[in-house]
């Protein structure tokens, strides 16, 4: 494992993208900044522009208008780069699957400009900050077979 | 000084002061951690932060250019090493240095503001242009007042323009804080100091929630790295200078100067840290106020209450 891989695996900085969600995800994904969570325990910042970031938490399910967007961001963040699918709706656009209004659901849309782009999936309606947690300890795992 | 000695305390303080800055970085984020009743991260995290960003990849966009982009950050970072040089070695050994060092080391502290101001410029986002305009405008206002506070202590140690005259004055007078115009200028010193360093209450060119980190916004990989290593270094520096001016440097001749420099050093670092974490960020309007109708009138008041000491044989004033 290289050195920059293990200086990836300790310092994931995140942005976050609302792709439709409903902002339930959002105050969860808020709520691992707080002192109860705390992941910058782990190096993981939330930043603000994705140039900078190395982790797109992803929530919502990805409308039609967001699709292009959604690539866009991707295609912005430097490489390598791993998206987190935050939620039952960015997995597979839960209960919204079929809707006039829905594009293709997360993975898709990233795989669509990015065939091997490394996706998280955090299923829940919302997920638990444990399991995004979790869900961030594995993805450093798998950054360690780069 | 011959040519090897000026290289080796080139790379010595460069390298030195990078890490240090680093550390300090961690400091502030510790610090900033604990006052949110968080843990914090771990005290490497900055350094892995720029080994990180090392290996990333390096992207332009497509309005940028080039050449701009991306030599602002290493002429930044050149800068801040070469002044890093001169305040660390002035302060080591206080009869060396050359004539006018102090003028030379407040010209290279504000290249790192327009090389911020080139790269924004060079990246072509409408967010990093905002974010240029807005350091301009703190750089317009805390350069004035920084001056007249430096002029004060110049002022005090019988206008010598030399870091070690300042540093070898001090040891003879005393430290020029310890007076009416010096601890005011001192005070003021400290405000251009957080507004130098670009953080809150002064952080108005790279809003993070307003802007996306405003004249950073286009920068990613080693390049973003560039940018965090300058400010880094600019975090150490800053206090040293500080310290160097109005505290009195370092005293070499027994172990307890290295201690009492270190605790004046960590104590500037300490407030720094504090003043960001318990002020709301200005918007530039108020920003502006504050430096040109507030501290530069009180720092015209301490260089008067110097220069009528000065004439006057008062030291206390």
């Amino acid at each position: 494992m290289a050195l920059t891989t293990w200086a990836l695996r300790k310092s994931l900085w995140v942005y976050h993208v609302n792709a439709g969600a409903c902002n339930n995800c959002d105050i969860e994904v808020l709520a691992l900044l707080t002192p109860r969570f705390d992941i910058e325990r782990f190096g993981m910042i939330l930043v603000g522009s994705p140039r900078h970031a190395d982790v797109l938490a992803v929530t919502g399910v990805c409308t039609r208008q967001i699709m292009p967007r959604l690539q866009e961001v991707y295609m912005q963040m430097p490489k390598p780069c791993v998206v987190l699918a935050i939620g039952a709706c960015a997995n597979a656009q839960g209960i919204f699957t079929e809707a006039y209004h829905m594009g293709a659901a997360v993975d898709e849309t990233i795989k669509a400009v990015d065939p091997s782009a490394i996706i998280i999936y955090v299923p829940g309606c919302p997920p638990k900050p444990e399991a995004m947690i979790a869900a961030a300890v594995k993805g450093m795992e798998f950054l360690k077979t780069l | 000084m011959n040519p090897s000695e000026i290289v080796i305390w080139f790379i010595g303080a460069g390298l030195g002061t990078l890490l240090l800055g680093l550390l300090l970085k961690w400091v502030d984020r510790k610090v900033t951690a604990r006052v949110q009743w968080r843990v914090g991260p771990p005290w490497y995290q900055p350094m892995v932060d720029i080994i990180k960003l090392m290996g990333k990849e390096t992207l332009m966009p497509v309005t940028a250019r080039g050449t701009g982009f991306l030599l602002a950050p290493v002429i930044a970072l050149a800068t801040m090493a070469v002044a890093a040089t001169i305040l660390w070695r002035s302060l080591w050994d206080p009869s060396s240095p050359f004539l006018g060092d102090l003028i030379v080391v407040i010209y290279l502290l504000a290249i790192p503001a327009l090389m911020t101001m080139l790269g924004a410029s060079a990246s072509g986002s409408p967010h990093a242009s905002v974010g240029a305009s807005r350091e301009m405008k703190l750089l317009l206002s805390y350069e004035l007042p920084m001056f007249l506070a430096i002029l004060v202590a110049v002022a005090r140690s019988g206008w010598t323009f030399q870091l070690g005259g300042l540093v070898t004055a001090q040891a003879q007078t005393g430290p020029v804080v310890f007076s009416i115009s010096g601890a005011l200028a001192m005070l003021i010193a400290i405000i251009c100091m957080q507004a130098k360093l670009g953080l809150v209450p002064f952080d108005v060119a790279e809003a993070e929630c307003e802007i996306m980190s405003g004249v950073y916004v286009e920068y990613s990989g080693p390049a973003l790295a560039n940018w965090l290593m300058t400010r880094a270094m600019m975090l150490a520096v800053m206090p040293l200078l500080l310290v160097e001016v109005f505290w009195g440097g370092l005293y070499r001749q027994a172990w307890w100067g290295f201690l009492s420099f270190l605790g004046r050093y960590v104590l500037l670092v300490v407030l720094v840290v504090l003043i960001r974490n318990t002020n709301p960020r200005l918007r530039i309007d108020q920003t502006m106020k504050v430096f040109w109708f507030g501290l530069t009138p009180v720092a015209i008041v301490a260089l008067v209450l110097a220069l009528i000491g000065q004439a006057e044989g008062i030291a206390w004033l």
